[in-house]
């Protein structure tokens, strides 16, 4: 079942359409990656998941229910835009916080004292804000996104600002996040983190969903029936032990072991490959090459520009 | 507990809890209390006794100059010596002064000297020369062969009592001077406070942009939410300090009058007297003096004030300083949420401060014709009603006009809320541009 989805969403400002027609569909239970280039409208489409601003058309459900404010407590949202109170005490600020998400007081009191202790800043609870470092308020801020156990995470480039150890804690709890049963929607640039914790994706671009769909779906659907394959013992080239229709991508050696990328031919599998070259070689290793969501995205983004350059022409 | 009421809780307590708010606070009252007091102060210094002697060699001032008189602390004895001799003792510390008075030449004013060791104080000046002046103008009176008796009684200085009719046909002793006073001192007192507390919702909202912190609450609370509870917030701070500054003013002033009663009392008189005869105090020191009609001017002015319709003009008070704040901070809260920073704010806040300004500086005029066209329009325009009413409510402003006056305040600030709401909310969320009045058009007319 999906926990979200969003129907044909359109936002236009004045002279430019912030978003056109983008449809999603987000599952229960999974990390889902909302992609694109700076500018493409993420931001513009959370503030509207958020009920920051209102679309101009179009329809928002979750569970099933037309979006509405009292949905906010099933929410949690970190902006890529983010700070809190300098002058305020951070415990008291969390605090405030929790209860703005309608989480009473008793309750938000011993969340946070919990969750204080687990992101090992307890002792921070009645300095100001502005004595933390950078990494510290990050934590505090992801503390309050995740005070009131909602049931749908969004978080907006939620490592920028944290050094490896902070990321990886707040990965890690991401993941946990998830195997206790919540729903993550996930903006970010940052495409190795997308292949490690991304379930789904959407790609957005010019204010259009250009591919949405599984990750590991995407990756087969993209892939270039290309294999690499890892060799000794042939001086000659490789590459004249294959008839037509293959090409040699890449060859390189290391000590004594060379490396070959091989592009077949649409009609042949990985077998035939290793037939052909079985006989002459010693093989080491050999495994397909699936296209990185970097590739994908891309091929996809520039795909989009060349179309639209086109239409325009 | 309701989201809005969470967010006044935090605007107010985070406020009230800053030190700047805590010593406004008490050091308002010591400065309006102040006023009242350091005269008090300052007439009790006088105190200090001395005694003079007088060396007047005219013979016209013997035994003119009467001891302690008002509680001056004078004490003057004649003295029988040279004018070396009298130096000597001064010196010596046995007299404080030596008040020589040589004799003139034929028809000249004689021309007196104090001697003493440390300057003398401006009191004993003062009481010396109105003492001579007297003196020295009965003798040219009776040269001219006219009685002191006779000159007070040409001399003329009408008393005008003036009586307000009520509807009901009584009539009411009514000060003008109060009334305008007390008004203008009202009209001030918004003035300040919606710009002190104005600027502090504009820095409130602009620190919210800046600190980032603004995407974080609107994903919870609505936009104009939190900036209706900043600006109910901070409106209940402002209220907070007018009471402080009431309540701590009279206490202080009342701890003071039973500390020292007497001296309050005749010091205030005295004063008010003063200022009243002021242009020709000269020639009137007898007629000051007589504690009768100080009594009489001080229980004028108690009674005048208590004819002041304290509720009702401290309800209007309210009215107006709530609306007219509600009106203007909507505004100052668009500007902090469509500026970047602080620096950016001056463009904007002109146009805001200029009708604030006019009112202001047209009060002083309202207060000459109160019910003047200048004035009617001024307290009916709501921009400039709630400071120019002010002046108006002491002389008996038509209902009807009160009542128009106040509910165009009200469509006035739930229009400049609307208007603002509407920049606001796109203001607060858009980093990095500069914004002008166009841009903020565009803003106002989006959607949703």
């Amino acid at each position: 079942m999906d926990i979200f989805v969003a129907n044909e969403v359109t936002k236009r400002y004045a002279a430019q359409t912030a978003l056109n027609k983008v449809s999603i569909n987000v599952p229960e239970n999974s990390i889902y990656g909302l992609l694109g280039p700076n500018g493409a409208g993420k931001t513009t489409l959370i503030r509207i998941i958020n009920q920051i601003i209102a679309p101009d058309e179009g329809e928002l459900f979750i569970y099933g229910e037309k979006l509405q404010p009292k949905h906010t407590a099933l929410i949690g949202y970190l902006p890529e835009e983010r700070g809190l109170y300098k002058k305020m005490a951070v415990g008291e600020q969390a605090l405030y916080l929790a209860q703005l998400k309608g989480v009473p007081k008793p309750v938000a009191l011993k969340k946070l004292k919990y969750l204080f202790e687990k992101f090992e800043i307890q002792d921070w609870w009645n300095k100001n804000v502005e004595e933390l470092s950078k990494g510290m308020q990050q934590k505090v801020q992801f503390i309050v996104t995740i005070i009131h156990e909602p049931k749908l995470l969004i978080f907006d480039e939620p490592f920028s600002g944290f050094d490896p150890i902070n990321a990886t804690l707040i990965r890690d709890e991401i993941l946990e996040l998830r195997r206790n049963g919540a729903t993550v929607i996930f903006s970010t640039h940052n495409m190795a983190s997308v292949e490690e914790l991304c379930d789904d994706i959407a790609l957005i671009n010019k204010s259009k969903k250009i591919l949405e769909g599984k990750v590991t779906d995407i990756k087969k659907t993209y892939r270039s029936n290309s294999y690499e394959l890892s060799y000794n013992g042939y001086s000659e080239n490789i590459f004249s032990l294959l008839p037509g229709g293959f090409t040699l991508l890449k060859e390189s050696t290391v000590e004594h072991m060379r490396t070959a990328k091989i592009k077949l031919p649409a009609n042949e599998g990985p077998n035939a490959l290793l037939q052909l070259v079985l006989p002459h070689v010693e093989v080491h290793a050999f495994k397909e090459i699936l296209p990185s969501m970097n590739d994908i995205f891309i091929e996809k983004v520039n795909e989009n520009r060349e179309s639209i350059t086109a239409n325009h022409s | 507990m309701n989201k809005i009421s969470l967010i006044i809780k935090r605007e107010y307590l985070s406020r009230v809890k800053k030190k700047s708010f805590i010593i406004m606070t008490l050091l308002g009252p010591l400065l309006m209390a102040g006023v009242f007091i350091v005269p008090v102060i300052i007439g009790m210094k006088s105190h200090t006794e001395h005694n003079i002697v007088v060396l007047d060699e005219t013979g016209i001032f013997q035994g003119k100059f009467k001891n302690n008189v008002d509680d001056n602390g004078l004490t003057f004895k004649a003295f029988t010596g040279t004018q070396n001799a009298g130096k000597d003792s001064v010196k010596s510390g046995k007299f404080s002064a030596l008040l020589y008075i040589a004799k003139p030449a034929e028809k000249e004013t004689p021309h007196p000297i104090i001697y003493s060791e440390k300057q003398p104080d401006i009191n004993i000046k003062n009481y010396i020369s109105k003492v001579m002046n007297n003196e020295i103008e009965k003798a040219k009176l009776t040269e001219q062969g006219i009685s002191k008796d006779q000159l007070d009684a040409i001399k003329a200085d009408v008393p005008i009592t003036t009586m307000k009719i009520n509807q009901s046909g009584q009539e009411e002793k009514s000060s003008t001077e109060l009334a305008m006073g007390l008004g203008y001192f009202a009209s001030i007192i918004i003035y300040m406070f919606i710009l002190l507390y104005g600027v502090q919702v504009m820095r409130g909202v602009s620190e919210e942009k800046t600190s980032r912190i603004v995407e974080v609450i609107i994903s919870s609370v609505k936009p104009f939410e939190l900036m209706m509870g900043k600006i109910l917030g901070i409106a209940l701070v402002c209220l907070t300090q007018i009471l402080l500054w009431i309540v701590l003013t009279t206490s202080i002033i009342g701890v003071f009058k039973t500390l020292v009663p007497d001296k309050f009392n005749i010091t205030k008189t005295e004063q008010i007297s003063t200022s009243n005869h002021g242009a020709n105090s000269g020639t009137n020191i007898e007629k000051v003096s007589t504690p009768s009609s100080d009594k009489q001017m001080g229980n004028d002015i108690l009674t005048s004030l208590s004819n002041v319709n304290v509720v009702q003009e401290l309800s209007m008070f309210i009215l107006y300083f709530l609306g007219g704040y509600l009106l203007y901070a909507a505004l100052f809260a668009a500007i902090g949420a469509a500026v970047d920073s602080e620096t950016d704010t001056q463009q904007f806040m002109m146009p805001i401060t200029v009708p604030l300004i006019i009112s202001i500086v047209a009060a002083q005029a309202v207060m000459q014709n109160p019910d003047g066209p200048l004035a009617v329009w001024l307290s009916i325009i709501p921009l400039t009603s709630p400071i120019v009413m002010m002046v108006r409510l002491p002389f008996n402003v038509p209902t009807e006009q009160i009542v128009l006056s106040l509910s165009l305040l009200v469509l006035g600030f739930l229009g400049t809320t609307w208007l603002a709401s509407k920049i606001y909310r796109t203001g607060i969320l858009m980093y990095g541009k500069k914004v002008n009045y166009k841009e903020m058009w565009k803003w106002i007319k989006y959607k949703g």
